[in-house]
């Protein structure tokens, strides 16, 4: 390692840290607020479920260079444009949470949803203050999915010039230089390790009841 | 886009050595390469976790780590490596394989041991109690059973892998990649474009034929075919709890098993 | 015939060890049922799976017809025993058949003939062949049970261990399994041990019952009828639970009970003189037993109500009441005549051919009488079965610790 090197370059590896979280951060957050109302439909109507997966398999199928390169020519955006990095990350969150909404939903016990509407819920409710709570857990595991491979896959969008951490495996590899692939490594490990630390402790203040039945 | 259309119905564009033709042999090569050595490695090692249950911990530890590494880091900082320490085609090859199985093994171990882990105890217990041996147990009975999860976690691992195989264009590996990294490099936009395009037909493709494959291995007692969808979403979520989230979960696999 | 000799197994090391089983010595006869029951961590299961050696002993040997099992290759062992557990473990991703002919594919016999004799089977176990090409998944509890126990006869194998077979299925179900079970050992003759934490189970099915205590303390090991009227100690008394007594009737044969005669009316008949005698007390239903053309009993008729020239009709008719085949044991009698409405029980033939009544006083009567003549034995350990009722106990085989 060059540290004299690191030294020198700190704000420009700070700009692109900076850049970096936000390119990962902002498509997990819409994803997730895209996914929780079509989960929510696909758990509803049976007929919407296949549909809905199907096309976020299909989604999820198509590598993100390949997505990187052909939003800017729908969306009309240039490709140098963060935009499309965000375009693209938001739907692979929206593709895979789809699915891990529904089936979360899914999972909930039978009775307790049952109860729910014996005791007067109406469908929303019982899904929003019932279903959901209760879904948490196994929701929170897919979005530290999608959180974790996003890190790594905004780094992919350095191809296309979009700054950010990736931009130092580019430049390492043009300076036949060691350091910045590995310092790039590093910090993409360490902004990974911080979201799924997030999410995690999120997921216990969020669900108190699991920890009771942990401790037991 | 339609620029890209043009380029993929000239005729030029498909033949020779730097044709779409040659670069889509180059990236299956490269892909099938990558997956088989890689369902070599995870799959014993998968197995024997799941049979045992030992080092599971390990298993979860080490898929979380790996889906954080930067694809394009390793791969870079693989093929500094080995041009500095190969000569010839291996100094490149080489490690850009390496990366591409070192991505293909996550998935695929970690289905192994999940769907083993995930059989139904009785069926084990009965299994011994009937005089099967160990091994027996694992052939007949263990992996015949998870091999829904085993399927796809290799369509993961190959969606996974062909991916990263496009992005290996950067170090200068063939393949479709190159498409887009020369379009870039060119500002050849209609270049880039029908690249990428072929490179998600490819991967499009390639995972309906492993799902394909994967509806003549699994037994129709498994699947949605003739149950109900028993097996599938269930073990999805039973996968994610028990991996913390580390499981690959399978896109667009068993889609329409609710239907 | 299975021994066990002196057999212990513990679990765990140092300050953790737990005693699974304790020094049991238990003899299990050949071609008979033999039930281990007992509260759950009593080391019934334990005990079980030491036979098959999926659970090997800390001390003692088991023999399986004087052959120490150790002496044996595990899995060939086991694939001379036939296994059936709790929720059956089928394999789902193989078919019902496949499923059956697992055992005879593994000794070597090839595919096809073990289908064949998989098929036979299906049909022994009470399910149709179309069944065959079924997976496990689309088949009930029920079902999947069967297929476990015509999986564990399918290499006729001379011993069956089932460990909690009809648990996971609901009553009627499991009632219905058991019926069939029992004539299938009829057929059979295997020597089978049976685990079990329900005692009406046990009773039911057992020729012998080893009740086991927790710690794996053989508390008694008699036949079904000893355990319920004599328990050898206060933890079989109290595991044997209420009803005891009554339960106990089930194995006292009611064969000396008189047989009242009983007058009876066709349906669709009238009384030929008026509805009821003067000589009835007035006030009370007159009950008259109601038969039809084939003298098998329809119900009873209060005779008071009828009208003189009409025919009785089926919805004048009382039903209920349990028949007593005057063979069968004390607790049907009794059983018979407290459920009748006239307090007569009606005993049948063979064909189910009305041939009189049984009173409550007599059936209480006999009860005394069997009562009195009883040995006993206070609840010292015998080896079951024919053993046990012919009084051949071997007491080295079945010591019980005090």
């Amino acid at each position: 390692m060059n540290w004299n090197w690191l030294n020198r370059n700190t704000d420009q590896i700070l700009s692109w840290l900076l850049a970096h979280l936000w390119l990962a951060a902002l498509p997990t957050l819409l994803g997730l607020l895209l996914a929780l109302p079509l989960g929510a439909i696909a758990f509803r109507y049976r007929w919407s479920y296949a549909a809905l997966i199907t096309v976020a398999g299909l989604l999820y199928t198509i590598p993100s260079i390949a997505l990187f390169v052909v939003l800017p020519g729908i969306l009309g955006t240039r490709i140098l444009n963060p935009l499309n990095v965000v375009v693209a990350l938001t739907l692979f969150t929206l593709a895979l949470l789809v699915r891990v909404v529904a089936d979360a939903l899914d999972s909930v016990p039978p009775p307790v949803r049952q109860s729910a509407t014996a005791m007067g819920y109406r469908p929303i409710r019982s899904l929003l203050t019932v279903q959901l709570p209760l879904a948490i857990p196994v929701i929170g595991a897919g979005l530290r999915v999608a959180a974790v491979s996003n890190v790594s896959l905004v780094s992919v969008a350095a191809l296309l010039g979009v700054p950010q951490l990736g931009q130092l495996f580019l430049v390492g590899f043009q300076l036949d230089f060691y350091t910045p692939i590995i310092a790039g490594i590093v910090l993409c490990l360490l902004v990974a390790a911080v979201f799924d630390t997030i999410i995690l402790v999120a997921v216990r203040l969020a669900t108190p009841w699991t920890r009771a039945v942990s401790h037991r | 886009m339609t620029g890209a259309w043009d380029w993929l119905t000239t005729g030029a564009n498909w033949s020779g050595a730097s044709g779409v033709w040659a670069r889509l042999l180059e990236h299956l090569w490269y892909t099938m390469l990558a997956l088989a050595v890689a369902i070599v490695i995870a799959m014993p090692i998968g197995a024997a976790i799941g049979h045992t249950g030992r080092a599971t911990g390990l298993v979860s530890g080490l898929a979380n780590a790996l889906r954080a590494l930067p694809t394009l880091g390793l791969l870079i900082l693989l093929a500094l490596w080995g041009l500095s320490t190969f000569k010839g085609d291996i100094a490149l090859l080489g490690p850009a394989i390496t990366v591409l199985v070192i991505l293909a093994i996550p998935p695929i171990l970690s289905n192994t041991y999940a769907g083993i882990a995930a059989v139904d105890p009785a069926a084990r217990d009965a299994a011994i109690g009937m005089g099967m041996t160990g091994r027996e147990v694992l052939a007949k009975v263990e992996l015949p059973v998870a091999m829904p999860l085993i399927m796809s976690g290799i369509r993961s691992a190959f969606l996974q892998v062909v991916a990263t195989a496009t992005i290996a264009a950067v170090v200068s590996l063939g393949g479709l990649g190159r498409y887009v990294i020369d379009g870039y490099n060119q500002q050849d936009y209609s270049k880039m474009v029908a690249g990428a395009l072929l490179v998600a037909v490819l991967a499009i493709v390639g995972d309906r034929i492993l799902a394909l494959i994967g509806y003549f291995m699994i037994s129709p007692g498994l699947t949605g075919r003739k149950v109900r969808a028993r097996a599938t979403t269930a073990d999805m979520v039973v996968a994610i709890r028990q991996e913390g989230g580390s499981t690959v979960l399978e896109p667009a696999n068993q889609a329409g098993a609710r239907s | 015939m299975i021994n066990f000799d002196n057999v212990s197994k513990t679990f765990g090391e140092g300050d953790h060890r737990t005693a699974a089983v304790d020094d049991l010595t238990i003899e299990i006869p050949t071609g008979k049922i033999t039930v281990f029951v007992g509260p759950s961590g009593c080391g019934k299961t334990t005990s079980l799976r030491m036979i098959n050696r999926m659970i090997e002993p800390t001390s003692g040997t088991v023999l399986i017809d004087g052959v120490d099992t150790r002496s044996i290759d595990a899995p060939t062992l086991r694939r001379g025993i036939g296994y059936v557990i709790q929720n059956a473990g089928l394999f789902p991703h193989r078919t019902v058949l496949d499923n059956i002919a697992t055992v005879p594919v593994l000794q070597g016999q090839s595919r096809r003939s073990a289908r064949a004799t998989a098929a036979e089977l299906l049909e022994r176990v009470g399910l149709p062949e179309s069944m065959g090409q079924r997976y496990p998944a689309q088949l009930s509890g029920g079902q999947q049970q069967r297929v476990g126990v015509a999986r564990a006869l399918a290499a006729d194998p001379p011993v069956m261990l089932m460990d909690e077979p009809f648990s996971a299925v609901d009553p009627v179900v499991r009632a219905q399994l058991q019926d069939e079970f029992t004539r299938l050992q009829a057929e059979l003759g295997k020597t089978i041990v049976f685990v079990t934490h329900d005692i009406d189970e046990a009773v039911k099915l057992g020729d012998g019952i080893a009740v086991l205590a927790i710690g794996g303390r053989l508390a008694q090991y008699a036949t079904p009828a000893e355990v319920l009227s004599h328990p050898a100690d206060d933890f079989v008394a109290d595991f044997v639970g209420r009803d005891r007594g009554y339960r106990a009737l089930s194995f006292t044969a009611a064969g000396q009970l008189p047989v009242h005669e009983e007058p009876t009316l066709r349906l669709g008949s009238s009384p030929a003189r008026g509805p009821a005698p003067s000589s009835a007390p007035v006030g009370e239903p007159y009950w008259v037993l109601v038969v039809d053309d084939a003298r098998q009993p329809r119900g009873w008729v209060d005779a008071r109500r009828l009208t003189s020239g009409r025919g009785v009709e089926l919805g004048d008719l009382v039903l209920g009441g349990s028949l007593a085949d005057p063979h069968a044991s004390l607790r049907t009698a009794l059983d018979a005549a407290l459920s009748s409405p006239s307090g007569r029980g009606v005993a049948i033939d063979a064909d189910g051919r009305v041939i009189g009544t049984v009173a409550a006083r007599d059936v209480l009567r006999a009860i005394e009488a069997a009562r009195v003549n009883a040995p006993h034995s206070p609840g010292q350990g015998t080896s079951p079965g024919a053993g046990a009722r012919e009084g051949e106990a071997d007491p080295a085989a079945a010591a019980v610790p005090s």
